[in-house]
């Protein structure tokens, strides 16, 4: 846990969330990052080994509710706030290389 | 028509019932403050006045036929904009939704708005509610109506001061780590954060999705009560949400402090905590023992990896919740030759600094080989953290602490160290990992004529204590300093 940051992390860890990372940022994000952590690290503190985890504070039993149809958002209404779209569909850049007519 | 704006929703509601005040004067009046004061204030991202007076018309008709009228019918509000009401835009305070209009509405403001309440507008946020002093929000800064070189806390930032600066006299927040609570504090009002599972959270844009919690703001106790009333029971498109019965929120208020036991942390006090802070949390707490209240030494002694648990749990989730801002379906998408350039350039371009940082923290945290060592670890210490109250609430009714460790601080003081940010939510984030309830009532000013919190919690679903605790302190204590007014 108390093993530092690098910046080769930083960019890995921006990679997998999707986001860049500029080359002037890095060095302070990565200072700041270690610092978090750092103080983060003092959960070491802690006897842990025969605690359980807990996901959410209140023990509710399953909460499913019956599979029953109901009226949901309409297709123009979805695509309403879309940057981009041909209608009904969300339109996006290309996925796939090369293409072809499939 | 004689109106004040000092009225509280009860005496706003009195004089609605009573004939000598419309709720379109009431709009009018709440619009007309709102464009006196905003621009120095920063409190609104949206204030729509065609969509607000169409309501407060609505109101009045109803109020006039004397049909299904309740406590709120009539009464302007405001709601944080992270929730999604029909209709208005809603940006989180983030500049990546960019032209967003909510096509649905949440159920906490469709319950306010099916008791008839007026929601005048969408007020400011750190943004997605990341954030203690409302500097982070992608638009502007809101500044403390008590002080304008002053931040007003956050991340509820603008439905705190919009309650402060009296434009309105209630607002919805919600709060992940303090967010309601906080900015209460530091803008002299009332803020809640009901018991995990109490609100639904059906259409507010997630955050930390174990955590986060709807709550209501006011200036007095009985008017948080009464909007809470409003807002809590059962949804089935929220499925934490209780089946519990709601109690009488109102009815708890008249409870009074006598037998009371009110259990004081030590871990809540002492270094770190600025004395005139612990001063006056202390001398209402004393309040509260003169009125009939018994005063208990209590320790939760995990109160110290609460900000290191809380900063893997909450990022970790932020991480998760926040994937789905990628452009696609809505939001301002940036451009990219392929699909995986346009999402990270639309991430890029849309998120700020604190978000960013928090995204990274949280990817980190669960990422492989850090996940037993980082986020499994705060999920240990939140078990720990939890039994702490638990174990305390067999004990007491009620806990009494500080909301902050300190008043609020001036604008830019904190903005470029998220870890000193993070460290003054200490006092306030154990209730959110705990998933109890907890309210911030003003009990004094500082020296420097600036708003101190009393934090009063109460254990899960015992909201009814937790506002016997605060009324009752309200009722003997009062409110002794003026509002303040911000000087054209």
């Amino acid at each position: 846990m108390s093993d530092k940051i690098s910046r080769e992390t930083v960019m890995h860890i921006a990679a997998l969330a999707r986001l860049r990372v500029d080359e002037r940022e890095l060095e302070a994000l990565t200072r700041r990052m270690g610092e978090i952590l750092a103080y983060i690290a003092r959960l070491e503190e802690l006897d842990l080994d025969a605690v359980e985890p807990t996901c959410h504070a209140v023990d509710l039993p399953g909460a499913l509710r019956q599979d029953l149809p109901a009226a949901g958002l309409r297709a123009a209404q979805a695509l309403a706030n879309a940057p981009d779209k041909a209608a009904p569909y969300f339109k996006v850049p290309k996925v796939i290389e090369g293409g072809g007519d499939a | 028509m004689n109106l004040s704006r000092d009225w509280s929703i009860e005496q706003t509601a009195a004089h609605l019932r009573a004939g000598d005040v419309t709720a379109v004067a009431l709009t009018e009046a709440a619009l007309a403050r709102i464009a006196a004061d905003d621009e120095r204030l920063g409190a609104w991202l949206h204030v729509d006045r065609e969509h607000a007076l169409a309501q407060a018309r609505a109101a009045d008709d109803r109020l006039r036929a004397g049909d299904e009228v309740t406590a709120l019918t009539g009464v302007p509000l405001a709601i944080k904009d992270n929730f999604n009401v029909a209709g208005l835009p809603a940006t989180a305070g983030s500049k990546i939704l960019g032209d967003y209009v909510a096509p649905y509405e949440s159920t906490a403001t469709a319950r306010l708005r099916q008791a008839g309440a007026v929601l005048v507008g969408k007020t400011n946020l750190d943004e997605f509610a990341m954030g203690s002093s409302g500097e982070y929000s992608g638009f502007r800064p809101t500044k403390n109506p008590w002080n304008l070189a002053y931040t007003p806390g956050g991340s509820s930032s603008g439905s705190a001061v919009a309650v402060a600066a009296r434009h309105v006299p209630g607002a919805l927040g919600t709060d992940t780590g303090g967010s309601i609570r906080q900015p209460a504090a530091h803008c002299g009002v009332v803020g809640v954060k009901p018991s995990y599972g109490r609100v639904s959270r059906y259409g507010i844009f997630a955050f930390a999705s174990s955590l986060d919690q709807v709550g209501p703001f006011a200036r007095t106790v009985r008017d948080a009560a009464l909007l809470l009333q409003h807002l809590a029971g059962h949804d089935e498109r929220d499925a934490t949400t209780v089946p519990l019965a709601v109690p009488n929120y109102l009815a708890a208020c008249e409870r009074g402090l006598d037998g009371l036991r009110i259990g004081v942390p030590r871990e809540y006090f002492g270094p770190g905590i600025q004395p005139q802070v612990e001063q006056a949390v202390r001398r209402a707490i004393r309040v509260m023992q003169q009125n009939g209240a018994e005063v208990l030494d209590i320790s939760l002694p995990h109160t110290p990896y609460c900000v290191a648990a809380y900063y893997l749990i909450a990022p970790a989730e932020c991480s998760s919740n926040l994937a789905r801002y990628d452009g696609v379906r809505y939001g301002a998408r940036a451009g990219g030759d392929d699909l995986g350039a346009m999402y990270t350039a639309t991430r890029q371009r849309g998120f700020g600094p604190e978000v960013t940082r928090r995204i990274l923290l949280g990817t980190f945290a669960l990422s492989a080989g850090y996940y037993d060592a980082y986020y499994l670890k705060a999920l240990k210490a939140r078990t720990l953290i939890r039994h702490d109250f638990l174990k305390v609430f067999n004990e007491v009714d009620v806990i009494a602490a500080p909301v902050a460790p300190e008043p609020a601080v001036r604008l830019g003081e904190r903005l470029d160290d998220p870890l000193a940010m993070y460290l003054s939510d200490i006092l306030t984030i154990g209730v959110n990992l705990a998933g109890i309830c907890g309210l911030s009532t003003p009990c004094a000013l500082s020296k420097e004529g600036l708003p101190i919190g009393l934090q009063l919690l109460g254990p899960a679903f015992g909201e009814e204590k937790m506002f016997a605790a605060a009324a009752g302190y309200e009722a003997v204590a009062g409110h002794e300093w003026p509002w303040p007014e911000v000087a054209p």
